[in-house]
């Protein structure tokens, strides 16, 4: 027992006197490197940087991010995207003739951690602005953290709550929840002028929340629900749903969720010889939900960002800008940008814009910036943010998607 | 209600209730040797469909790959019980049973770390061509799980009945203490339990991939109607938890379609399990569970 304190107190007496050393390492070497600037190399240094890129202090910027957990196909690639922007702003002569760092958290997918980070972020680093987080639950966690703070929060998460009051020090990049059903609805009851709509939807959050949307302005649209079932994200079979569906006659049937719910519901219509469109949510704008659905994924038709489907943009300035961050996440990554990496690259363009009109990093300054952005493109959509309106986009920064010979293709107008 | 429309009911609830009644004449075997509830019998079935699943995206034929799902998750149930029961046996069921809970996190989690966090697709069988009966579809692979379920059913009772090695397992269940006076080996029929088990579980999860897609969180509801069931028709009773997942998987879809008001699926669940707390108020032993006394 009491070599084993011994044996413990040497352990922590060793490991204070490790990093104490390595603590004062640092502080020496930067002390070092500060030196030169003060005497012989100041003009030296100076004029390699200025040839070069940005000199001055860095402006900070804080991201948290989902990067492993559940959450980490959102997560990983906007850190990938924050760190090749960093790369890209510091190379083409940074932000205010400043250079621009990124100090990335992963919050692991957990509200509790993003609590941590951002508050690491706000006192230890003294960042700027905060992006983040990937997912809505540790988004919802930090915002009143950044708004006690008083610091700008660019949100990448889509829960319609996160821009409801209190909304001075939020804003956000992505399209919220409740774009996606105006645009799906729009088409409904604009292009394939219907008017007798089933809805069949996951009754986890995603699901419910596109449900209670879909109720709420679906008279908006002329449109009226003839049938509405649920079912459980892990449901074997819905067919007995669809049954009650089918007989209640619809023209269309919109199924909200995420896979593979939708894909079992895609089958399972094709099995019950229902013949009406299938008009899903942005919850399947990926790959897998053609992989499961197979055959019965032809003709289905949902909301997406129109970085999906680059064919989609009509503006030649928003084009050309989405074809190079397409080609740079390519290089960068080897893979093809999902949707969440554009809302990171949007979130960072929109603090930059703002910083750069306000000529200032004050945190009060960019706050009044982001108020009056206007007409900011990026690959999500043009932004407009008023003093009420926080929410960037309109629903036709989406398009409409249709899946035709197992690929996305734009659905008919 | 028109027939078509009932049929239709019927047949999604034979679709749903056919893989409950695999997976609830598991949980019976378990039970009958031990008098242990295996909660992490839904993840035999998720890792039966999982294996099946990569077998067969390495190239192996899909029957082939389908049989050697259910003998890897098999030997999966042989190591679990030595590794995690066996060591247990003397502390008693509800430590076992506590053991198997926790089994069914672990199992799940290492699934999601192995196959990652999206459902992944099986062909079926023989082709999704849609049999049409009166006017109401079935799928071909529904009557693969449902003609799988009763034939394991009929060889149990066999097995139960006629061969020493099953009249060993029920002697073990009546009583352990004495079965091993009679030279029966306890140990080895417990393990043979866990194995036969996750064998027929992964049977099911192998069968059904095909009509549902298969992923890592798969087994946890599969698992928990699994139970349902097997309390419905009786614990302990193969036939039982047979007729009990049928019966749960359509009385799940007939209460979409008989209860008149938009979103009844959303009731499904509270029904179908209103109904087994009445049933289980009438008769506490299941619909076709045997009345045991218990000397104390």
């Amino acid at each position: 027992m009491k070599s084993s304190h011994v044996v413990l107190v040497l352990v922590v007496a060793l490991s204070l006197f490790v990093f104490g050393l390595v603590g004062c390492g640092g502080s020496e070497t930067t002390t070092t490197a500060a030196l030169p600037t003060d005497t012989t190399g100041a003009s030296n240094v100076s004029t390699d940087t200025t040839a070069s890129g940005p000199t001055g202090d860095p402006i900070v910027f804080g991201a948290v991010l989902s990067a492993t957990g559940p959450g980490s196909p959102l997560g990983e690639p906007e850190r990938a995207t924050l760190g090749m922007m960093e790369t890209q702003v510091n190379d083409a002569g940074g932000l205010l003739g400043r250079p621009i760092k990124i100090v990335i958290e992963d919050d692991q997918t957990n509200p509790k951690e993003a609590v941590t980070a951002v508050n690491k972020l706000l006192q230890q680093d003294k960042v700027v602005a905060v992006l983040g987080s990937s997912t809505s639950g540790s988004t919802l966690a930090i915002k009143p953290i950044t708004q006690q703070a008083g610091i700008p929060l660019m949100a990448l998460a889509a829960s319609n709550a996160i821009t409801a009051a209190p909304i001075t020090w939020t804003w956000r990049a992505p399209p919220r929840d409740a774009l996606a059903v105006e645009t799906a609805l729009t088409y409904i009851s604009k292009v394939m002028k219907l008017t007798k709509i089933a809805v069949l939807y996951d009754e986890n959050a995603y699901g419910a929340s596109g449900m209670a949307e879909i109720e709420k302005v679906a008279p908006d649209y002329g449109l009226t629900i003839v049938a509405k079932e649920s079912y459980k994200t892990e449901e074997t079979d819905l067919t007995a749903q669809l049954t009650k569906i089918k007989a209640a006659n619809p023209e269309v049937v919109v199924v909200w969720g995420t896979n593979p719910g939708p894909a079992v519901a895609a089958k399972n219509m094709d099995q019950l010889g229902m013949t009406q469109p299938f008009v899903g949510s942005h919850g399947i704008a990926n790959a897998k939900f053609i992989e499961l659905a197979a055959d019965s994924a032809e003709g289905v038709i949902f909301p997406a960002g129109r970085l999906l489907v680059p064919e989609s943009y009509t503006d030649p300035e928003q084009k050309a800008q989405a074809d190079k961050f397409i080609a740079d996440y390519k290089t960068a990554t080897g893979a093809n940008p999902p949707t969440f990496a554009g809302h990171a690259f949007g979130g960072l363009t929109l603090l930059m814009d703002a910083i750069t009109r306000a000529g200032s990093t004050d945190p009060a300054a960019i706050q009044k910036a982001l108020g009056e952005t206007k007409g900011v493109v990026t690959p999500d959509g043009i932004y407009n943010y008023t003093a009420d309106n926080h929410d960037g986009l309109v629903a036709d920064d989406l398009t409409v998607v249709q899946i035709k010979g197992g690929t996305w293709v734009l659905a008919p107008r | 209600m028109s027939l078509d429309q009932f049929l239709q009911y019927v047949f999604s609830g034979i679709t749903n209730g056919s893989i409950y009644a695999l997976t609830a004449l598991g949980f019976t075997l378990i039970y009958n040797a031990t008098d242990i509830i295996n909660f992490a019998q839904g993840e035999f079935v998720m890792l039966g469909g999982l294996t099946a699943i990569s077998l067969y995206k390495w190239g192996v034929p899909l029957p082939v790959a389908c049989l050697g799902a259910v003998v890897v998750v098999a030997l999966i149930g042989v190591i679990f019980e030595l590794a995690a029961i066996r060591p247990l046996l003397s502390a008693g069921i509800m430590t076992q049973i506590i053991v198997t809970v926790g089994a069914s996190l672990a199992l799940r989690t290492a699934a999601m770390l192995i196959w990652g966090r999206e459902a992944l697709p099986l062909p079926p069988l023989t082709g999704d061509t849609p049999i049409d009966v009166l006017g109401a579809t079935i799928l071909p692979q529904t009557l693969w799980v449902l003609g799988a379920t009763l034939a394991i059913v009929v060889a149990l009772q066999l097995f139960y009945k006629r061969t020493l090695t099953g009249k060993a397992v029920r002697a073990c269940s009546v009583n352990p203490t004495a079965a091993r006076l009679m030279g029966v080996s306890y140990s080895r029929v417990v393990l043979l339990s866990f194995g036969l088990s996750a064998a027929i579980a992964a049977t099911g999860g192998v069968l059904i991939a095909p009509v549902s897609f298969m992923g890592y969180s798969s087994g946890a509801l599969i698992g928990l109607k699994g139970f349902a069931a097997c309390i419905l028709g009786g614990l302990g009773n193969p036939a039982g938890a047979v007729a009990g997942g049928l019966i749960l998987g359509i009385l799940e879809s007939l209460t979409v379609g008989f209860l008149p008001i938009q979103g009844s699926s959303g009731y499904k669940d509270a029904v179908a399990f209103l109904i087994l707390l009445l049933v289980l108020f009438v008769k506490p032993q299941g619909l076709f569970g045997q009345r045991t006394m218990e000397k104390v």
